[in-house]
């Protein structure tokens, strides 16, 4: 069997008292969706900016791709192939639509210190942009200001500024958090679709969309790994029953 | 065709600049003359500040340091050329490449610390820079410390241009007027540009995407500093006098009035805003001496009312009219 992709040793992350990542050890292979689980509060999003970069664990190690980056900053990570989405949308509000991707295309096009040619008509960013506002469907809005997108759409525009750094790995907070009913089947939808072709860390509440999406489930439980598996193993599992699920289901 | 009103009164504006030398010669009113030079001076500094205040979201308070800067420059090159007879230190082509190395460099030091600092700090520290320069200014015993320094002759640009004929100097400033407008124009829609713009709203973002942000930050600061020592060589040679007081931090606030009264982010704001706030100025210091006692509660006015400056309301006219 190939590396894993990603793999987590051990990390440990502290905000004063409180143990927000705890011991964590995890493997993420290459072309799974591996759906990170947990009450809130439980450091789900925490876990995400640590091997995002913005979070500097206090201990333990984090490689990607067989390399170690722990100390690595946001924007190398980004460009070994780490993409991010946000649990609080996280967009560039007075820029197009198309610009915000097609800053994503940027980003990975080489360096910016291009003073003087008109990014805004150059058909190399933005044939990609269009490309990936296809796939998320958000074509029939390229032209408007971000800011005046629904929260459904600015979801989609994460998710598509995400995929426009073509990345290894894609880390998916909470995609549907706050989305009403028929925005959040279509973004499931399209996650769905994206099954086999990115590899997947999703952090998700609904937990009919984790089961549909999820080839392993990791449930964590204040900073700690409580269990660790397939969908059947877990929806099994007796402690996550009781931590977990069966408050959902109750 | 239908012409925008934003473009009408730019394109006014440029105008009305452009054909103020045969009226003020005409009128013989060279104290006009002198005063629109000045006014498209502190545009071209005030457009350099925009860059990185009103396009990329840093508060320099210190940005008159880079035009004292340029001043001195002009004021020591022209001064050992006079003193100890060492012509070519007086050559206007040498001193607009000095002014652009010495500011860019001091900004290169300055925001290489204060580009890691947000807000109140990324203020505090510019300020403290530029204080820092306006005091090497007062210790400048030779130069005539904080006294300052009259020039005796004006940068020589050779058999090109005399700029000891204020018509001529002042055709180069408005040349340089826009050519400064058009850099910034091709500037802000680059990939550099939006890479800085970008920084303004969401920076997090940005490094998230794969963007090293700190170091476009820091060569937009060094871009904002050499345009802006580029106003002080023109400054210098406006005024014929060079001194500390032109890098006290009071003089890095009217930059920012400038740049606020005008419009922030927008191209022809800091343009509007230096001709507002030179012919306010004008017209209320004609009144009374405690022009500022008016002065203050516009502009707070201005900020209450008009966000987006004058720029701002041109655009709202616009809107409405649509
Ligand atoms: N920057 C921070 N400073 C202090 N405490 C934090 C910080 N970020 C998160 N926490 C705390 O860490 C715990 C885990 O938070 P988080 O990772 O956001 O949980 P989740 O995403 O699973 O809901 C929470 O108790 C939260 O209050
Ligand atoms: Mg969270």
């Amino acid at each position: 069997m190939s590396e894993p992709i990603l793999q987590l040793r051990d990390l440990t992350k502290r905000f004063g008292g409180l143990v927000a990542t705890d011991s964590v050890t995890l493997d993420v292979a290459e072309g799974e969706v591996h759906a990170v689980i947990g009450p809130n509060g439980a450091g789900k999003t925490t876990l995400v900016g640590q091997i995002s970069g913005e979070i500097r664990p206090d201990r333990g190690q984090i490689f990607f791709a067989g390399q170690p980056i722990t100390r690595s900053p946001v924007h190398v990570r980004s460009l070994l192939g780490i993409a991010r989405s946000f649990q609080i949308t996280s967009v560039f509000p007075g820029f197009t639509v198309t610009a915000n991707v097609a800053l994503a295309v940027q980003a990975h096009a080489g360096h910016s210190f291009r003073f003087w040619t008109d990014a805004t008509r150059d058909g190399t960013l933005l044939a990609p942009a269009a490309q990936y506002l296809e796939l998320v469907g958000l074509t029939g809005r390229a032209g408007d200001v971000a800011a005046t997108l629904s929260h459904g759409e600015h979801r989609q525009l994460e998710l598509a500024m995400a995929l426009a750094t073509e990345p290894k790995l894609l880390l998916l907070d909470e995609p549907t958090a706050g989305v009403g009913g028929d925005e959040s089947a279509r973004m499931v939808e399209l996650l769905r679709s994206f099954k086999g072709r990115f590899t997947i860390l999703l952090i998700e509440h609904d937990m009919d969309a984790v089961f549909a999406l999820a080839d392993r489930i990791t449930v964590l439980d204040s900073g700690r790994i409580l269990a660790s598996g397939a969908p059947g193993e877990i929806r099994a599992d007796p402690a996550v029953r009781q931590a977990y699920l069966g408050d959902a289901e109750a | 065709m239908r012409i925008s009103a934003s473009t009408a009164v730019a394109s006014g504006t440029i105008v009305a600049l452009a054909v103020v030398p045969p009226i003020t010669n005409a009128l013989q009113e060279p104290f006009y003359l002198g005063l629109f030079l000045r006014l498209m001076i502190l545009a071209i500094a005030a457009i350099s500040l925009n860059l990185i205040l009103g396009f990329g979201n840093m508060v320099s308070f210190g940005h008159a340091a880079y035009m004292g800067i340029g001043a001195y420059v002009v004021g020591i090159g022209t001064f050992h050329a006079i003193e100890d007879g060492i012509d070519w230190l007086a050559n206007g082509f040498l001193h607009v490449p000095l002014a652009i190395a010495a500011s860019s460099l001091a900004a290169l030091v300055i925001g290489a610390i204060s580009i890691r600092t947000r807000g109140v700090y990324f203020i505090m520290i510019t300020l403290a820079f530029g204080q820092m320069l306006y005091f090497i200014g007062v210790g400048l015993e030779v130069y005539g410390a904080d006294d300052g320094l009259s020039l005796y002759m004006r940068s020589e640009f050779g058999g090109v241009l005399d700029i000891n004929d204020n018509t001529q100097f002042y055709y180069l400033v408005l040349a340089l007027l826009l050519a400064t407008l058009y850099g910034v124009k091709r500037l802000i829609a680059s990939r550099f540009g939006l890479v800085i713009r970008g920084a303004r709203s969401n920076e997090r973002r940005l490094a998230a995407v794969g963007i090293p942000v700190y170091r476009y930050k820091l060569v937009a600061f060094m871009v904002a500093g050499a345009i802006c020592g580029v106003a002080g060589v023109l400054l210098a040679n406006r005024t014929d006098f060079v001194s500390p007081d032109m890098m006290h931090w009071t003089r890095s606030g009217d930059l920012i009035i400038m740049v606020v009264l005008g419009g922030m982010g927008t191209l022809f704001g800091p343009l509007y805003g230096a001709a507002a706030f030179l012919l306010v100025e004008e017209f209320l210091s004609g009144i009374t001496e405690h022009w500022q006692i008016v002065f203050g509660p516009l502009l707070i006015l201005v900020v209450i009312y008009a966000r987006g400056g004058i720029a701002g309301v041109v655009h709202a006219l616009e809107r409405r009219r649509e």
